[in-house]
This record gives C-alpha cells, structure tokens and sequence, in this order.
C-alpha cells in the first residue's frame, strides 16, 4: 500500500516562530494517527495546513497520490471536528448535519438517508429538530463528528475534540471515537496534548516539539523506547537521574571473575552524584564520559522492605519512603534516595488485607533490571519549560499505565 | 430607617419633564377645538382633514421611498463595515476606520448637512431625492455598523472555517451562515436606521431639492403657516411607528440567546 497521506518538507513560519519546520510524515489509509505535543509545537498547524486553512510557506501536501498543497479548503475532501465543536447555531442539528450534503448538491432523497442514518450512528435520532444551544456538550461533540463523516471524507480531522468535555465524559468519547473509527474505516488525523488520549486510541503517534516530529512510532514504542529525553518526559511519568556515562560493565565482571552476563549485550555503568552507579543497557553505544539521562518508568521500579537478592544487572538502591498514594489498582510511592525523588508504580495483582503494606517513613529498598532503564541525551532549559506549561485544557487524563505527565519531579 | 424619598420623587421629575409634552400633544391631536386653549369634544376630525392633504401624502411618500432606499444601502455597507471592523479589529488601518463609523453618530447634524449641500454643490449633482437618500445612508451606516458590531461581539470565527471545511465557497458560506447568523443585528440596526431617516430634518433640509419635500420639512413649513392639530395628529401617527420600530429593535438584539430561536 502506498502512502496514502504525505506531508512532505513542510515548513510554516510565523514571524520568528517556526511552527511547522520542515516536517515529513506519512499515514497510511484506515489509520488512527495522532500529532501530540505541548502547545505551541506545531501541530494544530499542521493540521490546519491539511484542512487548508493555513497555506506552507514550503513543501508539499499530498493526498492519496494528489498534491493539494493549492486547494482551497472547500474543494479538499477532507472535514474537520473542531475543538469548540463550531456548530452552526441558527440550524438544527438536522440540518447541520444536512450542510456539506446541501453544499454539494446531493438528492433530497440521498440527504434525508445518510443525515438520517448518521442521527442513528450517534443515537440521536430523537433530537433531530433542536438547535445546537439546546444540547449538551458531549452531544455538540458527536453532532460534531456526525456532520463531518457524512460527507464521507477521505481524512477526518480531529482538533483537540475532547478538551471541552469534563473527564468522566472524555472517557466516554473515547470509546466512541474507537468505535466510530472502526466503522467508518476513514483515516483519522488526530490532534492532543494529552498523551493518554494519544496512547489510548492511536495506531500510531508523532510527538512533535518546536515544530518538529521528535519521534514517531506506535503507543508502545514510543513509550517503552523513546528516543529523546523529551519524548520519555512527556509521555508517561519517568525518573530521571543525571550521570556520566562510565567504563562498560561486562569487562569490569569480567576481571573481577563475577558470573559473565549475557556477552552478546553491553551493559554501561553510570556514575551518578552520591548514589551508588547505575548499570544500563547500552544498545546505542554511548561513549564513556559522555553525560546522560537515565530514565525510568515508575512501574519498572520494584519496592520492598528486605533487601533483595543480588544478581547480575539489577540496580539497587536503598531509599525512605516519603509519600504513599493508593489508587485503587495501583499504589504510588515516592522513594527519597539521596538528592531524588523516585516515583515507584505498584500494581495490586493480589492484596491481602492482613498484609503489612509499606508506609510512610519506612526504609525500602528499589530494584529495577538494567534493561528498563534507558539512557537519552539530556534535555535544553527550553524543553523543560514546555514541560512546565500547564496543560492547555481541563486537565488530564489518568489513562493507564501513564498518568500524568510529571517530569520534574522526579529530579528535584 | 425609611429609604429616602428623593430618587423617587426626581425619577417621576424627569420623566414629567420628558413625556408630558408628548401627552399633551397626543391628547390635543384628539381634540376638535381649532385652538388648544380648551378641550371642545374627543374626535378623530384632525385625523379625518389629515387624510385629505395631498401635499402632506406626497410628502410621506418620499420619506418612505428615502427611507426604505436608505436603509437597506446602510444595512448592506454597515453589515460590511461592522464585519472588516470585527474582523481585523486591532490594525491601525481598523482604528481609522471605526473613528470615521463613529463620527456621524457625534457629529453636529448641522455641520453634516452643511458640508455634504457644499460636497453636492462643488460636484454639479442636482439636489432632490437622490441626494437625501445618500446623505442619509452615510449617517445611517454608522448605528447598522455599531448594532451589527455589538452582536458579533461573542462571533466565532471557526463557524465559517467550519462552513468552508464542509464545502462551502465564500458566497455559499455569506447566504447560508454569515448572513442568518448576523440577520437580527442587520435588521434591528435596519430598522434604527429606517426610524432616524424618516424624522431626520437637519441635514435632509440642506440637501433637499425642488419636489423632493420630506415630511419632517413638510411639518415645519405647515408650522411657519400654523396648522397646530393637523401637525399634532400626524405627530402622534409618527410616534407610534417610531416606537413600533425601535421595540422592534430592542427586541431583535436582546433575543439573540433566548432558547429555541
């Protein structure tokens, strides 16, 4: 299958800002792609580019094999669901729906049976006649969605759709959105700043900054191997601890004649401030006295009160327990170790009442394998203040296993 | 502690000292007497001798042809004006542009009627009708452009994205979303327009040619002539269209969020 959407070296500059900087993607036809970023990363420019409301200063935008760079909005077979819905408020929901149909001149016949059978689609047949100020926001959304996919677009373009909505109702749409991609079987360009929204419905997710695709991949690439530290900080909840690379492990073992690991893997030792080193799985040869990230997500952290078997390639470290929060099917520890904070994930797979769980104040001991932590060039002050930025919306959404995004801190 | 009386006592002040000649002048308009001096007998004779006065017909009827004519000319400019204002709002070229909506809405009247008869003049145009009805669309402009202006206030822009996402072309976009969506403002500011063109003396007075008398100059000069109960019953006939007109108005832009409308 060739590519079916391409953006190929688009650039959009707005004064001194580069929104889009020479960006090149491609989704495939049926896809669930989603643009996710902090604001201002060029994203909702890029789709706004797709939908031809913003022209590229360069590059090109290409649609199943047709360059559309040119086009005008109305003649792009392309529709939008707007992040304020932008409902037509002196038409009923009927004949919003009815609008792209009566725009392009179908049958009265042909009208009446797809505006009727989208009203079916989002369950709203009875509510046909009200006017968009009438309804609530979650059915604004889906009328929304409703006059967009009836004039069966090639791409749907989703900006930011679930900001407006409270959390409980989010979580509903998201299922709908699911549900409803999979039936339409429309290609679905997606845009948020929420990650969780981005792992939970996407095939696939470019994370974009300062106007620049960071990484690009599948929910599970992207946060089980992020490329940058950006991309690990901002996807999901990680800690960092800040060291320098040392000599690789696997020599030292063997000269100390220690059980040799795995050879075939090369594993590094991280000097890191007062805390003991660090070992990690070097797979992209990082240099010895280079200075890095290591990152590692909360759930791959393991907590216990006896200090754990000692074994080749697993990191310990011994830390006080100051803060607890049970969340039901998780607990949340924060562990202090030195000059950090270690954020630890506990899934509850059995609990039993009468066991004695770990409390405030209590020595613990942390253990993780060195192939779950990963090492990622550090990251510019200015991407740390975008990590910052409070999030454009509501809130977030606690959509499992990454909650929200909280990078600094575990560095404090 | 009793509320103090006096708020009271000067509402009912001014509101005497607004309205009584209006009540007067409405009670006199049914009087029979010849004179106000006394009241003879309730009669609508006044009304009766007003339908007889060609001149006085005439006279409506090229009010209402100025009127309607300038109207919808202030309306279409004033739709565009409000909408570039709102639009672009911010740029110095705008700023400009709503000082000059502005300045007939502070602008002695007189000062308005006296330039545009010497504009008119210095350009060899023959004064009558069309130069009332012009004169009046300029000063008409400004209150279609200020109401139309007040309801795009809370105007969201992404509905006429929305409009071109879905296949619409600028014009489709105009007729079916731009135009119904602002339609109350256009007209509520249509009709103010329509009320301050049928009573405006001042500047039709400078600008008015031979036969082209409107019916506030035709009420002055049947003053200067004396002919107080004829005036008084077409006086209370205009009051009563003005005050149609205006609610009318008031009520267009105010229903803009009622529900189911």
């Amino acid at each position: 299958m060739s590519e079916f959407l391409e953006f190929v070296d688009v650039s959009k500059n707005y004064g001194a800002i580069k929104a889009s900087d020479h960006v090149s993607l491609s989704v495939k036809q049926g896809e669930f792609f989603s643009l996710l970023g902090p604001s201002g990363c060029g994203k909702t420019t890029l789709l706004r580019m797709l939908a031809g409301f913003e022209s590229p200063d360069s590059g090109r935008i290409l649609l199943d094999g047709q360059d559309i760079t040119d086009i005008p909005p109305y003649q792009r077979k392309v529709n939008t669901i707007f992040q304020n819905y932008a409902l037509f408020p002196h038409l009923s929901l009927w004949d919003n729906i009815a609008f792209g149909l009566r725009v392009a001149k179908c049958s009265k016949k042909d009208i009446k049976e797809r505006v009727e059978k989208m009203l079916a689609l989002i369950q709203m047949e009875d509510q046909a006649w009200k006017k968009p100020d009438q309804i609530s926001g979650g059915q604004k959304q889906r009328v929304a969605i409703a006059r967009a996919l009836v004039n069966q677009p090639r791409v749907l373009l989703l900006d930011e759709p679930l900001a407006a909505l409270d959390l409980k109702l989010r979580q509903r749409m998201l299922i709908e959105l699911d549900l409803i991609h999979d039936q339409a079987g429309i290609t679905f360009l997606y845009v948020t700043h929420d990650q969780g929204e981005a792992m939970s419905l996407s095939d696939r997710i470019a994370v974009m900054r300062s106007g620049r695709v960071e990484q690009l991949g599948t929910p599970a690439q992207i946060y089980e191997a992020p490329r940058t530290s950006f991309v690990a900080a901002f996807i999901g909840d990680t800690n960092f601890f800040d060291g320098t690379v040392a000599e690789p492990v696997d020599q030292r073992a063997i000269l100390r004649g220690m059980l040799p690991a795995v050879v075939d893997k090369d594993y590094s030792r991280l000097v890191i401030g007062d805390l003991p080193d660090l070992e990690c799985f070097n797979d992209k040869q990082i240099k010895q006295g280079e200075h890095v990230f290591l990152s590692v997500r909360p759930e791959k952290l393991s907590i216990s009160r006896e200090e754990p078997e000692r074994r080749p390639h697993v990191n310990m470290l011994r830390g006080t327990v100051e803060d607890v929060i049970y969340l039901g099917s998780q607990t949340k520890y924060w562990v202090r170790v030195g000059e950090y904070r270690i954020s630890i994930v506990r899934q509850h797979t059995r609990f039993f009442l009468d066991e004695k769980p770990i409390k405030w104040g209590e020595e613990v001991w942390i253990s993780w394998h060195a192939d779950d932590g990963f090492m990622l060039e550090k990251y510019s002050e200015q991407d740390e203040n975008l990590l910052r930025l409070p999030p454009e919306a509501v809130g977030e959404t606690p959509v499992e296993p990454a909650p929200a995004p909280a990078a600094e801190e575990a560095r404090t | 502690m009793r509320p103090s009386r006096v708020p009271a006592i000067v509402t009912w002040a001014v509101l005497v000292f607004f309205y009584l000649p209006i009540v007067v002048l409405v009670a006199q308009s049914f009087n029979s007497s010849r004179f106000g001096g006394h009241w003879e007998s309730t009669s609508l004779k006044w009304y009766i001798a007003l339908m007889q006065r060609d001149d006085i017909w005439s006279a409506l009827v090229n009010t209402l042809v100025i009127a309607a004519s300038a109207t919808l000319g202030a309306m279409i400019l004033g739709t565009s004006a409000a909408f570039a204002l709102h639009r672009y709002a911010g740029s110095r070229l705008q700023k400009v542009h709503y000082s000059v909506i502005y300045m007939p809405l502070v602008l002695p009247e007189i000062l308005m009627g006296l330039s545009m008869l010497l504009f008119f003049v210095a350009l060899k145009i023959q004064l009558g009708m069309f130069t009332i009805g012009l004169a009046h669309v300029t000063f008409c402009l400004s209150y279609v452009a200020m109401t139309v202006l007040a309801r795009l206030q809370d105007f969201d822009y992404t509905i006429i994205e929305a409009a071109q996402d879905l296949g619409a072309g600028w014009w489709t976009t105009l007729w079916r979303v731009l135009i119904p969506m602002l339609a109350p403002g256009i007209l509520a500011g249509g009709l103010l327009a329509f009320t301050l063109s049928i009573d405006d003396f001042v500047i039709s007075f400078f600008v008015a040619g031979p036969g082209s008398t409107t019916l506030p100059i035709r009420i002055y000069s049947m003053i200067k002539y004396g002919a107080p109960p004829l005036i008084n019953a077409l006086s209370t006939i205009l009051l009563v269209v003005t005050f149609a007109c205006v609610t009318i108005s008031q009520l267009l832009s105010r229903n803009k969020r009622a529900p189911g409308t």
